[in-house]
């Protein structure tokens, strides 16, 4: 028996690499995916570095410097490269501590929503039928509801803060990751080396946890990549509505509320918030598609 | 066939009384008491605040509240608002038409512009078309639609001057509410320029609408027609000489349309997400502003039997997807 786990142990490591050498393969290959992950990077490091890299603080107000255009403009400025807002903030300080919002949102809400999908998933596909069915029923229920509408009422019982505005997209997006747990557990639950490990003597947490969750990972991690993209179009949309982050926190879709009355008069304070959401959304969203071609096997190449 | 239809019927009854209950649920969760909340800054007298209490039945145990409730949603009483004391279930379907005539419109605009890319992008498979076309349908997918909106109003509002920035039509025109669908009144009315007006109003909303259902009816067509174009009687078809052309459009269209029309019916969930965000920039006086509007006024009995109502209409045309589905594809009825 130990001699046997020892091999394992030995060639486990060398399958992994061989693995992820075959899916950066095929991942590379898609053009798009490569950008979109260059792009994520760079929006990462923005978001980490945005203390050192913002010229200013994001919530300091230039008196006199109100809605100056950007340097390229008539009338801009190389003090403000992008302009500033209507009370006088620089717009790139800005949008860079935005980057940091957006992108604790995402992460936030994937890993709430993937940890509680997950497990619940887990328990749906290994679980007696009435608990089974239990837990369907309660996404179907949550599914029922349009999510936007859904996560504006959470907040609106919850109060309207970033946080809360997480944990609310957080819920909506869980019964995705339940049912496509729940999907491929039952798809490999009946699989012999399933069965092989439970005649081995493997609990039921053992065979949930090391047998089959490893080998309905691929659908998953796709679908974190998308809801990452959710996550932050969601936020952005609830802060837009005024149920998200709070003025004067410089976050995307709040930025843009506020930008709302000067639609006509100052074009640069709503272009920069909506795009740096788009350009973020639309890199994972890009590798996202990367991701599911390398992942999934039978959409390979279509 | 009849077993398919009664079992997706049978789980629809759960799901029906669950979301009843979180709509139920909403009012009571609230931290404090929903009636002073309610009442805000203007406060209520003593009176008033048991008129209140009896009226939501707040002095009932629980599940006698609860049964009250559903007693009175399959009976069509959702209660009053609190702000207008009007009916919810009147208000809800007096603003409807004018969210369905939107939401229609937006639909039209995507598959009119989705299908005839998506098909193109597979007959164009890896050339330049394809790519310029799955791309900008990766960007609509992408798209933050509230700030979309505000770019086109930049552009075609401000700039242009073609288009008006909110409401469904030109102040100088009154007429009868016949229909509730503002294209269909303005004809019948016969007042000159009043269609027209209506029109102007109607195209950006349903472009920002149906932004995200196009992409997404492009990029499933691009798959359908894919696949279907591998298939054997497709080559056939070629072989028997007839024009790329017909083959495209007829033989495969057809059979790549099922997958299509699914998600088409699907997106209606999208659609009132997305109505939420389109109607509160243009001012358009549907369900999807009732509800922003209403959760900001603390209008509660509105929140809840609007949430229930949207529920339940997004249920049912899910439903209806699903048999309708499983009409056309056997293969999904052994399920």
């Amino acid at each position: 028996m130990a001699d046997a786990s020892s091999q394992i142990a030995r060639t486990v490591p060398t399958r992994r690499a061989g693995r992820l050498r075959e899916f950066w393969k095929y991942f590379s290959e898609n053009r798009g995916a490569v950008i979109g992950l260059y792009v994520f990077a760079a929006f990462a490091m923005v978001a980490i570095f945005a203390d050192f890299l913002a010229p200013y603080d994001p919530t300091t107000q230039f008196r006199g410097s109100e809605l100056i255009p950007p340097f390229w403009q008539e009338g801009g400025e190389w003090a403000f490269p992008l302009g500033t807002d209507a009370v006088g903030r620089d717009m790139l300080s800005r949008l860079i501590h935005g980057a940091r919002f957006s992108f604790f949102v995402g992460i936030v809400v994937v890993v709430v929503a993937a940890t509680g999908g997950i497990l619940l998933g887990l328990i749906a596909g290994f679980a007696p039928k009435w608990l089974d069915t239990l837990i369907m029923r309660l996404m179907d229920i949550i599914l029922a509801f349009p999510s936007l509408l859904l996560a504006l009422v959470l907040v609106a019982i919850l109060g309207p803060t970033l946080l809360n505005a997480m944990i609310a997209i957080a819920l909506v997006l869980q019964p995705h990751y339940v049912r496509l747990t729940r999907a491929s557990v039952i798809n490999e639950r009946t699989k012999d080396y399933v069965t092989a490990a439970r005649v081995a003597g493997a609990g039921y947490l053992r065979t949930m946890f090391v047998t089959v969750l490893p080998n309905c990972l691929a659908p998953i991690i796709v679908q974190a990549a998308l809801s990452f993209s959710t996550a932050i179009l969601d936020a952005a949309a609830l802060g837009f509505l005024g149920m998200g982050a709070q003025p004067p926190t410089p976050e995307w879709g709040t930025m843009l509320a506020d930008a709302r009355e000067f639609v006509l008069r100052a074009w640069w304070v709503v272009t920069f918030p909506g795009l740096a959401i788009l350009v973020t959304v639309l890199a994972i969203n890009l590798m996202g598609d990367g991701l599911r071609d390398a992942l999934d096997p039978k959409l390979k190449r279509s | 066939m009849l077993r398919y239809v009664l079992a997706r019927l049978l789980t629809f009854i759960p799901t029906f009384i669950g979301v009843t209950i979180v709509s139920f649920g909403f009012i009571r969760v609230l931290p404090g008491d929903p009636i002073i909340v309610m009442a805000g800054e203007r406060g209520l007298s003593e009176e008033r605040y048991q008129e209140y209490v009896e009226r939501f039945g707040f002095d009932q145990p629980l599940w006698k509240q609860f049964w009250d409730y559903l007693t009175g949603v399959l009976q069509g009483d959702l209660g009053q608002s609190f702000v207008t004391n009007r009916n919810v279930w009147d208000e809800f379907f007096t603003l409807f038409p004018a969210t369905l005539e939107l939401s229609l419109c937006a639909i039209i605009f995507s598959v009119l512009v989705g299908l005839p890319a998506g098909v193109i992008a597979a007959v164009y498979r890896g050339k330049f078309f394809d790519r310029a076309l799955m791309s900008t349908a990766l960007v609509g997918y992408s798209m933050p639609i509230f700030w979309w909106a505000l770019l086109l109003i930049i552009v075609f509002s401000g700039n242009l001057g073609w288009t008006p920035v909110s409401g469904r039509i030109g102040l100088m025109y009154f007429f009868d509410d016949v229909t509730g669908f503002m294209l269909i009144d303005s004809l019948i009315s016969g007042q000159e320029g009043a269609f027209w007006s209506a029109v102007q109003h109607l195209i950006l909303p349903s472009i920002v609408l149906g932004t995200i259902p196009l992409a997404v009816i492009a990029r499933q067509t691009r798959s359908a027609m894919l696949e279907v174009l591998s298939e054997d009687y497709i080559r056939t078809a070629r072989a028997k000489g007839l024009r790329p052309a017909r083959v495209n459009g007829l033989h495969a269209l057809r059979n790549a349309l099922i997958p299509v029309i699914t998600v088409i019916g699907l997106s209606v969930g999208t659609l009132l997400a997305g109505a939420i965000l389109t109607e509160t920039i243009f001012s358009w006086p549907g369900i999807g502003k009732w509800m922003v509007d209403s959760i900001f006024r603390r209008d509660y009995p509105v929140v809840q039997g609007g949430l229930l109502l949207i529920a339940l209409m997004v249920m049912i045309v899910n439903l209806t997807v699903d048999i309708l589905y499983g009409l056309i594809n056997p293969k999904i009825r052994k399920r």
